[in-house]
């Protein structure tokens, strides 16, 4: 049977789900084993074909903004391996010059508005972004990503009312992978079908598979051209799974191993490349030159990280005022 | 002799929670994963088993409606303990706090009482950047309505909060996300430790050093270090930001003469001002020099190691900042 996607489009979200994967696997090595990184650590691993979907889904002007766990999109939106990983390390060639850590990578210059660390504001921020495209006129469309947990904040409601009435044009994504934290999502709410949640403002919902990222693709692909076209915003939730806990410190006591190893067996990653090879789209060679180079990323990465100067201690005082001749209090 | 034990300052939380728990059945805990993961620092732990669903909520991700519930049902004679789960996120349920749970007992012309704790955490030390580090107790000292609790210990952890608990007016209770593993002995006998009543940490004579929180003990260890070298401090902890114990504070400058603040929380416009005010309008005949602030920088939080504490107060610029109050 043959795919309604391209060779190139399965080669690409392939190449981009397994740099995504071991950068996760590798950056979690070096803070477990190494004490490299600190502090919080939210792994992308399990949701990885919604990036590589919502990519080719949108053009590089679009906006994405997302939360905390923010790994993911920062690499697929382009920003490089290399400050990303120096950022985890906290030096100062970091996407924020070691100041954000996991929760903040950042990349203006590739459209990417941030991870950020308050669950559910960036509903809104995401919402500000689609209100200046509107104002400027131009055709691009803000991917505004969020939790299952961050739908329960009154943010989202206040925002989606807007977004209606004004028609912005976004896409809420909903990267429902069932927990905030250690709450499942049924814990929360009376209405566990997300997407329900766009009904009261008549907005566009639809639910969908988040472990393949055809779906992710198609979906997302309708919903920004009605964004493109004057219709609005669209609330699409995205069923998938995170593999790992909700940070590096958690038990995971709120689940059990074998429902974990449930959503393995749909392992995203395995899914591309189970198509690649039964449709032969690439021999074992194209692959392993892909896995090769993904590596080869991902070792570059940890070396620019581990061999990058730490932030001068001037650092601490900059990019608080625009003005550098602001007073501050200092000893 | 009273028994005593060693306990963390999560576990004396925990203990203060199932103490008060046990003796009034109107106290009931609300917030994120308070429940079933037991607090982010495993302060609830055990909670929820021992108490039920009904007094340990597990709140969805809503800040705004956990203050809420905590409001009205405080109004409805209730003792919620609400946990905001970094005071970062405080931002969300500010108007149910300062336009609610601190106007109602005015509002009602003193009918309603609001006995909440607004139990949160803040301060640096943990690697958690920007929007999860921030120190922010400042805002709610300029909310007339609320107490303002500071605890530094164990010790001091336990005996606030069950006074917290058993206050009437709204408390903010902000603790320090780098104390939870701090280790202290205390007494296995039940105590509490009034509100509006400053500690003195150690005697000195030659300067008062007041600090807050988790500079305590920073404050502590400096003055252990000056020691050696012949400078006396004595170290005041004000335990309530607000109400403040100014007796003991001027009692302790009017006998030292020199006064340091310490507070992780930026200078400007914030509470060590309100300290250093205190001490200016209560002794300023018997200060041999202006009062001094050893404070956070105003700035974000940065993530790396080296740059997050650089910009909080640390031992060393508390020694500095006495060295040269004191010429020496
Ligand atoms: C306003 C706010 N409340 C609470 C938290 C603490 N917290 C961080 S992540 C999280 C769970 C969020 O879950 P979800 O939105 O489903 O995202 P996921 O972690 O699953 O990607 C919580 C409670 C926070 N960071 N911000
Ligand atoms: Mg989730």
């Amino acid at each position: 049977m043959a795919t309604k996607f391209s060779k190139e489009t399965y080669l690409y979200w392939y190449e981009l789900m397994q740099l995504i994967r071991q950068f996760e696997l590798t950056a979690e090595e070096k803070y477990k084993m190494e004490g490299k990184i600190r502090g919080f650590f939210h792994a992308y691993v399990g949701q990885e074909a919604i990036a590589a979907g919502c990519m080719t889904a949108t053009r590089q002007e679009d906006p994405f903004i997302t939360a905390y766990r923010d790994h993911g999109l920062a690499l697929a939106k382009g920003v490089s391996a290399n400050s990303c990983m120096a950022e985890l390390y906290g030096k100062g060639t970091g996407c924020a010059k070691g100041k954000g850590g996991s929760m903040h990578f950042f990349g203006k210059d590739v459209f990417f508005f941030g991870g950020h660390g308050i669950v559910g504001a960036q509903i809104g921020t995401g919402a500000g972004l689609a209100f200046a495209e509107k104002y400027r006129g131009t055709d691009n469309v803000s991917i505004t990503f969020f939790g299952d947990g961050a739908a329960r904040q009154g943010m989202l409601h206040e925002v989606f009312n807007i977004a209606m009435t004004w028609k912005l044009p976004v896409v809420f994504i909903c990267e429902n992978n069932n927990y905030a934290m250690g709450t499942s999502v049924e814990r929360t709410s009376n209405v566990v079908d997300i997407y329900k949640l766009a009904d009261a403002y008549e907005m566009p919902a639809d639910s969908l598979d988040g472990m393949t990222p055809e779906p992710v693709h198609e979906a997302v692909a309708r919903a920004v051209k009605r964004a493109r076209e004057g219709g609005g915003p669209t609330l699409l939730e995205i069923k998938t799974y995170r593999y790992k806990g909700h940070s590096i410190s958690d038990p995971q006591k709120y689940r059990t191993k074998e429902e974990v190893d449930e959503y393995k067996q749909r392992d995203p990653l395995q899914q591309v490349l189970k198509k690649i090879t039964t449709e032969k789209l690439a021999t074992k060679e194209e692959i392993a030159a892909i896995d090769k180079r993904v590596s080869d990323t991902v070792q570059a990465a940890v070396k620019f990280a581990e061999e990058s100067p730490w932030p001068d201690d001037s650092e601490v005082l900059k990019d608080i005022y625009q003005q550098q001749d602001y007073p501050f209090i200092v000893d | 002799m009273t028994e005593t034990q060693v306990v963390t300052y999560g576990e004396a939380l925990g203990q203060a929670y199932r103490e008060e728990m046990l003796r009034d059945e109107n106290v009931y805990l609300i917030g994120e994963d308070v429940g079933r993961w037991g607090s982010l620092y495993r302060s609830s732990k055990g909670l929820l088993a021992q108490f039920g669903p009904k007094r340990v909520k597990d709140a969805p991700l809503s800040e705004a409606a956990i203050a809420g519930c905590a409001v009205g049902s405080a109004a409805m004679g209730m003792r919620p303990i609400a946990e905001i789960m970094y005071i970062d996120f405080i931002t969300i349920a500010m108007d149910q706090i300062v336009n609610h749970a601190a106007k109602w007992y005015q509002l009602s012309n003193g009918k309603v009482k609001m006995p909440i704790v607004f139990r949160t955490q803040g301060g640096a030390g943990r690697r958690n950047s920007s929007q999860h580090s921030q120190s922010l107790e400042n805002w709610f000292v300029n909310i007339p309505g609320l107490v303002v609790v500071m605890p530094s210990s164990p010790y001091e952890i336990k005996g606030l909060l069950k006074s917290a608990v058993r206050d009437n007016n709204p408390v903010m209770f902000i603790e320090h996300k780098s104390l939870y593993f701090a280790k202290e002995e205390i007494p296995i006998e039940e105590y509490l430790i009034p509100l509006g009543v400053a500690n003195v940490k150690r005697e000195g004579s030659d300067v008062t050093v007041i600090a807050t929180s988790w500079m305590v003990s920073f404050a502590i260890n400096a003055a252990e270090q000056l020691q050696k070298e012949g400078i006396s401090c004595e170290v005041i902890d004000p335990r309530t930001l607000w109400p403040l114990d100014k007796e003991t504070i001027l009692r302790s400058v009017e006998k030292t003469k020199h006064c340091v603040v310490v507070t992780e929380a930026p200078a400007e416009g914030g509470w060590s001002a309100e300290a250093a005010a205190v001490v200016f309008e209560g002794c300023f005949q018997l200060l041999k020099k202006p009062v001094t602030r050893v404070t956070g920088m105003r700035t974000g939080i940065p993530y790396g190691s080296v740059l997050e504490m650089q910009v909080i107060p640390n031992e060393e610029k508390i020694v500095k900042a006495i060295r040269n109050l004191l010429n020496k």
